[in-house]
């Protein structure tokens, strides 16, 4: 009576632990090599990249490869003066993805005067339509993750006051699920990454009241396959990145203890690339900034000491939320 | 459609070298005086995206700067900023929308995955109020991935907006007989229903007895089990009181079966029953106490954890029901 279960076999000999130095070049080098053509096809998200790499780098206790002067100056440049938002790079339109990418990068320096901060609030509160929900640019995608930019942005220049927060945790609340998952809009399937947008969005405006913790604590669960990652919907493959989306989540609803930590610490740490460094989605394919910072956030809600503390619902070193005072809702065990 | 459509074709021919654009200087990338990063692209990249920045600088509405837009996007369809202008483009020049339906339909094919081709279709069905295709389209995209998320919601989105119900649990239906195990089958069906007929008791009935049928014939399928339970949600007795989920889930117990999903849903029931005062002296805190240990060690032990947990917070509720009062 085998069950065919979509999944992956760990190799033999998975490193111990975290490849700090691998990882700090690989981030650090990461589109300055010669010819790199995925890094000129990706200016598109350019300043999330960025919020990737350095926020990897903090949590590794690095120090960014550039002055704080200059990642300020480049992201002042990326806002547009007329909207207030923040494009992904220079000759782009704004988005309120890059949006909160640059605030977080901004508050982890410590240096938010680099930029028109009620311009950003502005921004933000414009996109918010009249059933609560937000749009991603003025185009008018509407989506689940946008609510979580809108209220992360926001929160992190402590301006909440700004938008319709009731009308927002109602659109929120018309995408939960039948299995206690979200989605990205009403009855849309639930699926990981957008149950960590939502579950982040209760989180910062404390309101997870309105989340059916056992059921969605254990569909999150159910995501533990027997290699001990994590996939991000029923019988898909595992894939780091939902290592921090289901973790956060789990963080967020107190049920971190449910997982199998060990297996999943082995996962992770079998997804470094131990030649050119960096975190891949799977054992042996490429690595990437995205995989790379999902990757280490992951190792530090599982306790790892080496790397800094994590905070799960901004994905931010939790020193900065401290010195922020922000207190993002956390439900206890 | 442009001569020079592919960049794959041998007659690719730079736009730095077409008489037609040699009124443009071209823009390069300017990453800031010190350039936080170094970049080279690839001779086909840099030519085009140069003159692309050169005309949206310029704000140039012209068959040229379309063309232009059509390499641009082939070459980078996730580069949004190329959508939005081609739009502003097609707007301005009063284009046939049709001919780019079947535009962005062949990058879609190709590059499915992708929120920037997705969103300018519906943008265009939204401005052509023609949904005609949009079945077929995401048809074609689900053949070859059956949970692609993208195609599902642009799916959703041209069945909620232009009401295009009729036929879609037929086509959920396929699906299903071909992956019963299709998760994001199983959520459209919940869709259809609670946007047509609603979860009354007559639809219910049917519903329970189609996935009853499902189950029965794969017993581990994490979303047949709870698409049912999502059923129950609607049935005011609750979970544990429905006779026919009753007599089922027993009758597979009996019959050997231990799937977890059989199991949790048995601890839910007994949990719901003890809650209420325990009704149902089948469904007792003991059988569920027994079934969590049978989970943790034998049938789910990659949620060993999970179960342990619930097999606390079980104790500590009878604890406290012996202890309180």
């Amino acid at each position: 009576m085998a069950t065919i279960i979509k999944d992956i076999t760990l190799q033999e000999n998975i490193p111990q632990n975290i490849l700090f130095e691998k990882h700090i070049d690989f981030i650090k080098e990461y589109g300055q090599k010669e010819n790199n053509f995925e890094y000129a096809m990706t200016d598109y998200l350019r300043i999330s990249g960025m919020y990737w790499g350095l926020t990897a780098l903090e949590l590794m206790n690095a120090s960014p490869p550039h002055t704080i002067e200059e990642i300020s100056d480049y992201i002042k440049h990326c806002q547009d003066p007329e909207s207030g938002g923040i494009s992904s790079c220079l000759n782009h339109d704004p988005h309120i993805l890059h949006t909160l990418s640059a605030v977080q990068i901004l508050c982890m320096y410590d240096n938010l005067k680099a930029i028109d901060v009620e311009g950003v609030v502005k921004y933000v509160k414009n996109l918010q339509l009249p059933n609560g929900s937000f749009t991603g640019d003025k185009w008018g995608e509407v989506d689940t993750r946008f609510s979580f930019c809108a209220v992360a942005t926001l929160s992190l220049l402590n301006r909440m006051d700004a938008i319709d927060v009731n009308k927002a945790v109602d659109f929120v609340a018309s995408c939960k699920n039948f299995d206690g998952g979200f989605g990205s809009r009403p009855l849309s399937e639930s699926h990981a990454g957008l149950i960590y947008c939502c579950l982040g969005f209760l989180s910062v405006t404390n309101r997870l009241d309105i989340v059916d913790r056992d059921k969605l604590a254990w569909w999150l669960c159910e995501r533990q396959l027997p290699s001990g990652g994590l996939n991000g919907r029923p019988e898909k493959l595992p894939d780091v990145c939902y290592s921090w989306w289901v973790l956060s989540s789990l963080t967020i609803l107190g049920k971190l203890h449910c997982i199998d930590a060990n297996a999943l610490k082995k996962f992770i740490l079998a997804c470094q690339d131990t030649e050119s460094g960096g975190f891949a989605d799977r054992p042996g394919d490429i690595p990437d900034p995205f995989h790379t910072v999902f990757g280490i956030s992951a190792l530090s809600l599982l306790g790892n000491d080496t790397v800094q503390k994590v905070n799960p619902t901004y994905c931010m070193p939790q020193h900065v939320i401290d010195r922020l005072q922000l207190k993002p809702q956390i439900l206890d065990n | 459609m442009s001569d020079y459509s592919s960049d794959e074709n041998d007659d690719y021919v730079l736009y730095k070298n077409r008489p037609e654009w040699s009124d443009i200087t071209p823009l390069a990338q300017d990453d800031n005086e010190e350039p936080i990063v170094a970049i080279d692209y690839t001779e086909n990249f840099k030519d085009c995206y140069d003159y692309f920045r050169a005309i949206v600088q310029k704000k140039e509405i012209s068959e040229r700067a379309l063309e232009l837009t059509q390499t641009a996007a082939n070459l980078n369809p996730a580069n949004y900023t190329v959508w939005q202008y081609r739009r502003d483009i097609l707007k301005g020049l009063d284009k046939d929308l049709h001919e780019e339906l079947e535009f962005v339909e062949k990058i879609i094919l190709k590059q499915s995955k992708n929120y920037q081709v997705w969103h300018h279709r519906k943008v265009l069905v939204e401005w052509l109020k023609d949904p005609s295709k949009e079945k077929y389209l995401t048809e074609h995209v689900l053949s070859k991935d059956a949970k692609n998320y993208h195609a599902w919601q642009h799916r959703q989105w041209v069945i909620k907006t232009f009401k295009l119900y009729d036929g879609e649990l037929d086509y959920v239906d396929l699906l299903l007989k071909d992956d019963i195990r299709n998760n994001s089958a199983w959520n459209q069906r919940y869709f259809v229903i609670n946007n047509t007929t609603g979860f009354t008791e007559e639809v219910l009935r049917q519903e329970i007895e189609y996935t009853l049928s499902r189950i029965r014939e794969i017993t581990e399928n994490e979303s047949a089990w709870n698409y049912l339970r999502g059923l129950l949600l609607h049935d005011k007795a609750g979970l544990s009181n429905n006779t026919t989920v009753k007599a089922f889930v027993e009758e597979l117990y009996e019959s050997n079966n231990r799937s977890p999903f059989l199991l949790a849903i048995i601890v839910d029931m007994c949990l719901e029953q003890v809650g209420a005062g325990g009704g149902d002296s089948n469904y007792s805190a003991k059988r569920a106490v027994e079934l969590c240990k049978d989970l943790m060690e034998k049938f789910d032990t990659v949620r060993a954890n999970y179960w342990q947990h619930m097999l606390d917070s079980i104790g500590s509720e009878s604890g406290e029901g012996t202890s309180g009062n």
